[in-house]
């Protein structure tokens, strides 16, 4: 189907950007998630503003222990090693199963945060790795912690007047383990049930269930988990009363199954 | 409606053309270029019929707006004449039978070209997983993934 009508703008720096969204257009990246609503006619935004020639608008960046990844950065980008080291690795395993290779060559990290579709990765990924949102709006930048960013299905912290610029990652030890389980019954579908689990050696382990038609459920501190893994994750899904028998049993298998990924040396 | 000037080049030669914001890029190569090899089918970025190469990668033009490719070098299946790895794949799905109907064709050779150039160490497993986002519905996908094997082997 074709989209219904709707005027482009093609901001060239940042304070024109804002100044588009604060006026009701709809903030455009690539366009992955975003393309397919607007031909299905669920979008019919009046206007569209492509942030893509915005300048830093991809692009990864280490300072100290802090990694800023632009919001434009392409999955394929970080599938290929864009961001270093140990927290680098964890997100090229997530971004090689984004959807498929010519998805992820233009969709891109902030545009799946911000367009926040529950059963998307990055918006389960991000606050297991206790990822921070860098917001911009009219008055300057903004942090916004990822756990609590995606407040609703397709909905943020972002205020109507705000861009996402970019979003910030610690840089991890090579020594964390790490378990992402998704359940897609086909290579890049969306998932049914997602579940992550982050264990910094010294800190309480986290763990995030998501792809639940709601925002993603985060578990600040999953040490019960960890220890007794089937009763408490019997325990967490039977706090989701008003999902399926099925969809409940897979979100209990995905948390087993991330816990265990996260337990190997 | 407001119709937005696009500036880009499609098989090496500059177009210049004038688009509907909301035109996809699959629309523009069709309906106005004529390059009716670029087909589409889902229209919302699931079957890879449309998957042509913007800016040297492959991406969906069903779901790129044509707005969006100004200043882009896009490359369809009719840009691939003089390709070599393009003429082994061509050969190479002959051979196979790994087509039918052809309709996936084109968006599955140029998935096809990127796995071979991209992941010259990829196995039988991996060429599935990267062919996932083409659908065809005639083949059955064996001689689709032995045609890459086979130009994948060939160029070890």
């Amino acid at each position: 189907m074709k989209p219904a009508a709707f005027a482009y703008a093609r901001p060239l720096d940042w304070s024109e950007a804002l100044q588009l969204v604060a006026s009701g257009a709809r903030p455009a990246a690539g366009t992955q998630s975003l393309g397919p609503l607007l031909n299905l006619r669920l979008a019919q935004p009046d206007m569209l503003a492509d942030l893509r020639h915005l300048p830093d608008y991809a692009g990864v960046t280490v300072t100290g222990d802090a990694i800023r990844i632009g919001a434009g950065t392409t999955h394929a980008a970080i599938e290929d090693g864009a961001v270093p080291g140990r927290t680098g690795a964890i997100m090229a395993g997530v971004a090689r199963r984004i959807a498929y290779r010519p998805v992820r060559n233009r969709g891109t990290i902030g545009g799946s945060l911000a367009h926040a579709d529950p059963a998307a990765d990055w918006v389960a990924v991000m606050p297991a790795l206790g990822a921070t949102a860098i917001a911009l709006g009219p008055r300057g930048e903004r942090r916004i912690a990822l756990d609590g960013f995606v407040t609703g299905i397709f909905e943020t912290a972002l205020a109507s007047d705000e861009l996402l610029r970019a979003v910030e990652v610690p840089v991890l030890p090579d020594a964390v383990g790490w378990g992402h389980w998704k359940f897609c019954r086909k290579i890049g579908e969306f998932s049914k049930v997602t579940a992550c689990v982050l264990a910094v050696p010294g800190a309480a382990p986290r763990a995030v269930l998501a792809a639940l038609d709601g925002p993603p459920r985060v578990i600040a501190d999953a040490s019960a988990l960890m220890a007794d893994t089937e009763a408490e994750a019997t325990r967490i899904v039977s706090g989701f009363p008003e999902l399926d028998d099925w969809r409940r049993a897979v979100a209990q298998t995905a948390l087993m199954q991330a816990v265990a990924a996260a337990s190997q040396p | 409606m407001s119709r937005i000037a696009v500036s880009l080049t499609v098989n090496g030669e500059a177009a210049r053309v004038e688009v509907e914001p909301r035109e996809h890029l699959a629309d523009l190569l069709r309906g106005t270029l004529l390059l009716t090899g670029t087909h589409i089918g889902c229209e919302h970025g699931v079957c890879g019929a449309c998957t042509v190469e913007i800016d040297g990668v492959p991406a969906r033009s069903c779901i790129t707006h044509a707005g969006s490719c100004d200043g882009a070098t896009v490359r369809t299946i009719e840009g691939f004449d003089d390709d070599e790895v393009m003429a082994a794949l061509r050969e190479a799905f002959s051979q196979e039978h790994a087509l039918q109907c052809g309709y996936c064709t084109p968006g599955m050779l140029v998935t096809a070209r990127d796995i071979v150039l991209r992941l010259p160490d990829a196995d039988e497993a991996r060429v599935r997983e990267e062919l996932a986002g083409n659908l065809c519905r005639c083949t059955g996908y064996r001689g689709i993934v032995r045609a890459v094997l086979h130009v994948l082997a060939a160029r070890r």
